[in-house]
């Protein structure tokens, strides 16, 4: 009785405030060092073990020789494995390719609609904004999975083709590179005209009426005034959706073939396949590394685009 | 100027159309007579039935929506409390590692996330003897970390719009600030609250490649069973149970999405 009131007293009194503080700051963040930050470390330190028949399949990097006596043995072959062989060098060439030709068509396609939005009628957008979202909601792996029944060689895409009369003979496309970015952009585009739209529809039209007054045409208005605005949007787009493209899995193993070999699905595929802990551990360790450079410019932007709620 | 109006939203049709036609025919599909996914031979709801027979498909629905639904309630707890920290506690030290790890999720491999638990699983188990086996807590464990960010995007946003007017007059009246927090604050950011919720529930109920690292014999979720099946070939059964999935998220999010809609537009002038 007495601790209740006691604490009722330090919550309602001037330490509330502190009390209140440590909580929102300190039990998220306890969270996250726990389970999002120290997992990187082990990943370090598994990354320079070596395989092992043991059980968890991997040796302990220390060891105590003697007493008072640590023996470390780092092994750095994992690594030199993951940089040296063509395979993987391959692999992370793709991965990177594909995750630019995917920005690059997210933002064509995204483009166009994020304006088409932000400059509707204020009661429209609400809808279209939704009809954008929607998707993000719905199961990400249904939708991947929609597209092997349209893109198969006897799926719904060659029947119409061939009803059509356009092809004689139907186009291989699944387990291709062209599926890999079919699916990718299809599942990644909301992540692209979000932030557009969030940019765009803070413009100030104004200032493309100040250009046509001023004799300027459309198409340069849009080049000279809209683009450079949404500069910002067009750069955090291309962040949400490259980064996590570069480690996709899901997608180059339902639509890819051998020939769209992905970073992502080497890392599954020495994991769960191989069951070699330490190299899948080094593959994520470099995919991370690759990846910490536009995660910060992402960051960048982000607190310039405004997340000034201080 | 009309003219290019015109053609901006033929452009916006076919761009929704890609978005959308795929998953209508799967739900067209669903209702399939033939075995062929893609030859029409009538309609039917016999794939419904056998759905409803498959035991382990049922047995990993529900699996996966309790995994779902702890995820969601305590990544709305710590996703509102990160929030808060960033919204209302302004400069404290080591903001910045905090936005970081706070960010970072959003963007991250899953198959990064996925392998860095897992190691951290097994690590802690040997080391502290938790936890005993993989499964329900490890995949919720995994399934908060990534979820509470985004539970903070959308709480963060919400909380960083509202008006501060009516807490300042309850603090001016004399109430206290936990008192502020529950009554005011709460109920004001609550729509947020609902939608974060919802996102961490779907986001957690579609994850298969986290969930195959952290998970454990006996343990197997929803998408695990899709994605099986699915290596497998095409089936109408997974087009039925992709049916169902997707009208129930769509329900639910036009449902939130309209109250959060009518709240916002009672408020604005």
């Amino acid at each position: 009785m007495k601790a209740a009131s006691r604490l009722h007293a330090i919550l309602q009194g001037p330490d509330g405030r502190r009390l209140s503080r440590l909580a929102n700051i300190g039990v998220p963040y306890l969270w996250l060092a726990l389970f999002f930050l120290l997992p990187f470390l082990i990943v370090l330190q598994i990354s320079l073990a070596e395989t092992a028949l043991a059980q968890p399949p991997y040796t302990q990097l220390w060891e105590w020789v003697e007493t008072g006596v640590l023996q470390i043995r780092l092994n750095l072959e994992n690594f030199a494995l993951v940089l040296g062989d063509e395979l993987y060098l391959a692999a992370f060439l793709n991965s990177l390719w594909v995750a630019l030709v995917c920005t690059l068509l997210c933002l064509l396609i995204g483009y166009p609609m994020a304006y088409a939005i932000a400059t509707a009628p204020e009661r429209a957008r609400v809808l279209l904004l939704m009809l954008v979202i929607l998707p993000f909601w719905t199961s990400f792996l249904i939708r991947v999975y929609a597209w092997i029944g349209i893109l198969k060689p006897n799926g719904l895409l060659n029947n119409f083709l061939a009803w059509l009369g356009v092809i004689d003979a139907p186009l291989t496309i699944l387990h291709t590179q062209t599926a890999v970015y079919i699916g990718v952009v299809y599942s990644y585009l909301p992540f692209m005209i979000l932030p557009l739209y969030a940019n765009l529809t803070r413009m100030d039209m104004g200032l493309l009426e100040a250009a046509a007054d001023l004799g300027c045409r459309p198409f340069k208005a849009f080049l000279k005034v809209t683009l450079p605005i949404s500069l910002p949007g067009i750069l955090a787009g291309s962040m949400l959706v490259s980064i996590p493209v570069v480690g996709e899995f899901v997608i180059p193993d339902l639509l890819g073939g051998p020939g769209s070999l992905m970073v992502g699905k080497m890392l599954w595929t020495e994991f769960f396949g191989n069951k070699d802990w330490p190299l899948a551990a080094a593959v994520a360790i470099s995919l991370l590394a690759l990846l910490v450079a536009p995660f910060m410019l992402m960051r960048h932007l982000e607190r310039k685009l405004g997340g000034d709620d201080l | 100027m009309t003219q290019s109006r015109w053609k901006l939203y033929l452009f916006l049709g076919l761009g929704f159309a890609f978005l959308y036609v795929p998953v209508l025919l799967l739900i067209i599909y669903s209702f399939n007579e033939s075995r062929l996914v893609t030859v029409w031979s009538g309609f039917s709801t016999k794939w419904y039935g056998e759905l409803l027979r498959n035991q382990q498909l049922l047995e990993a629905a529900w699996l996966s929506v309790r995994i779902a639904a702890t995820n969601a309630t305590v990544a709305v707890v710590l996703g509102t409390l990160a929030a808060n920290a960033l919204v209302r506690h302004g400069r404290f030290p080591a903001r910045g590692p905090f936005e970081l790890l706070l960010t970072a999720p959003l963007v991250m491999p899953e198959v990064i996330i996925g392998l860095s638990l897992l190691l951290l699983f097994v690590a802690m188990e040997n080391m502290i003897g938790w936890p005993n086996g993989r499964g329900f807590t490890t995949i919720t464990i995994a399934h908060i970390t990534f979820s509470m960010a985004y539970v903070a995007v959308v709480v963060r946003s919400r909380l960083s719009q509202m008006d501060r007017s009516l807490e300042e007059a309850a603090m001016d009246l004399g109430a206290r600030p936990l008192r502020v927090y529950l009554t005011i604050t709460l109920p004001l950011i609550a729509p947020a609250l609902l939608s974060g919720w919802l996102l961490a529930f779907t986001l957690s109920l579609d994850d298969l490649v986290i969930a195959s690292f952290v998970s454990g014999p006996g343990s197997t979720t929803l998408p695990m069973v899709i994605y099986s099946s699915v290596r497998m070939g095409v089936s109408p059964q997974i087009n039925a149970l992709a049916t169902i999935i997707v009208l129930l998220v769509s329900v639910a999010v036009i449902v939130a999405g309209l109250s959060m809609g009518r709240r916002s537009l009672g408020r604005s002038p």
